[in-house]
């Protein structure tokens, strides 16, 4: 966690995604012409968000077995990046929508369930708000952690494949892989996401280990 | 009056495209250069937020040393 290679791995990753994703090639598509590269960009946010949610809720099942405060401060570190990267899809989603769409909502199945998923997810730190005792609060928000994250696979990945939707892979759509069927978008696609997932995890441990600090400061006073 | 030449400036634009296999891109902005500052910018904003981060990472490991002393 304070190694940092994978961070600065992450930062070139991000760099190079924003260059290439500029200025290489893309498939020319109706509709969305150059937007498309908005792909690199607003898809790694819910690849991060989606990673930081698994991380809380691994750590969540861990402090139920083991009680140990610790695994409780990931968790909710984890959650509060995931979420700050939740708005900045929903948002860069909802500019991307309005000027290729002509509507910053287009009532899709999957900007509704990201958007139920969202407020689960802000459900839980008002949870956590309203319980004063460290322990029966990081039991609790635990528990509902373990709800919420399957509820949330569920809302985004599986119900927009069964009904109509503008995303590709879901209801009626060909998948990211027949819109790039030349290969030209993958290679700087999968750096950007892999790249963005290390910057989510850099800060959540960052906020982590503030947490640490500050929780043994006040032990000390 | 202004519709109907609007939608004859359409129809002739439309002609036009048909050079492009009809899916309009922004090769202007790239041929022209300009794209290349819209990449300096991005690329300097994104580097501006890792500078920051980098400094974060720092005090918190300064932060660290001094409690556990």
């Amino acid at each position: 966690m304070r190694k940092s290679w994978w961070k600065i791995l992450g930062l070139c990753l991000i760099g190079g995604s924003i260059i290439a994703g500029l200025l290489g090639p893309v498939p020319k598509l109706p509709i969305l012409n150059e937007t498309i590269r908005n792909v690199y960009f607003h898809v790694p946010m819910w690849f991060a968000m989606f990673t930081l949610y698994l991380i809380s809720v691994i750590y969540s099942i861990r402090y139920l077995n083991s009680n140990d405060i610790k695994n409780d401060f990931i968790a909710v570190e984890a959650v509060n990046t995931g979420i700050i990267f939740c708005f900045l899809g929903l948002l860069t989603g909802m500019q991307w929508a309005n000027i290729t769409w002509g509507e910053p909502w287009p009532n899709d199945p999957k900007t509704n369930g990201s958007a139920i998923a969202t407020l689960m997810y802000l459900a839980y730190l008002v949870l956590r708000n309203a319980l004063e005792e460290e322990q029966k609060r990081a039991k609790i928000s635990a528990i509902y952690n373990i709800f919420a994250f399957p509820v949330m696979i569920v809302l985004m990945y599986i119900l927009p494949k069964l009904t109509d939707s503008l995303h590709p892979g879901s209801g009626g759509n060909s998948t990211f892989g027949d819109i790039d069927m030349d290969n030209q978008m993958r290679p700087i696609f999968y750096s950007a996401v892999v790249g963005w997932i290390l910057i989510g995890v850099w800060i959540a441990s960052l906020r982590y280990r503030l947490r640490l600090i500050e929780n043994t400061r006040n032990q000390i006073d | 009056m202004k519709k109907y030449s609007a939608l004859l400036l359409m129809i002739l634009c439309n002609l036009s495209l048909f050079a492009q296999s009809g899916v309009e891109m922004a090769t202007d902005l790239r041929s022209s250069g300009k794209i290349y500052v819209v990449a300096l910018v991005l690329l300097t904003i994104f580097i501006g937020i890792g500078i920051y981060l980098i400094a974060l990472d720092r005090r918190i490991k300064k932060l660290e040393k001094e409690t556990k002393k």
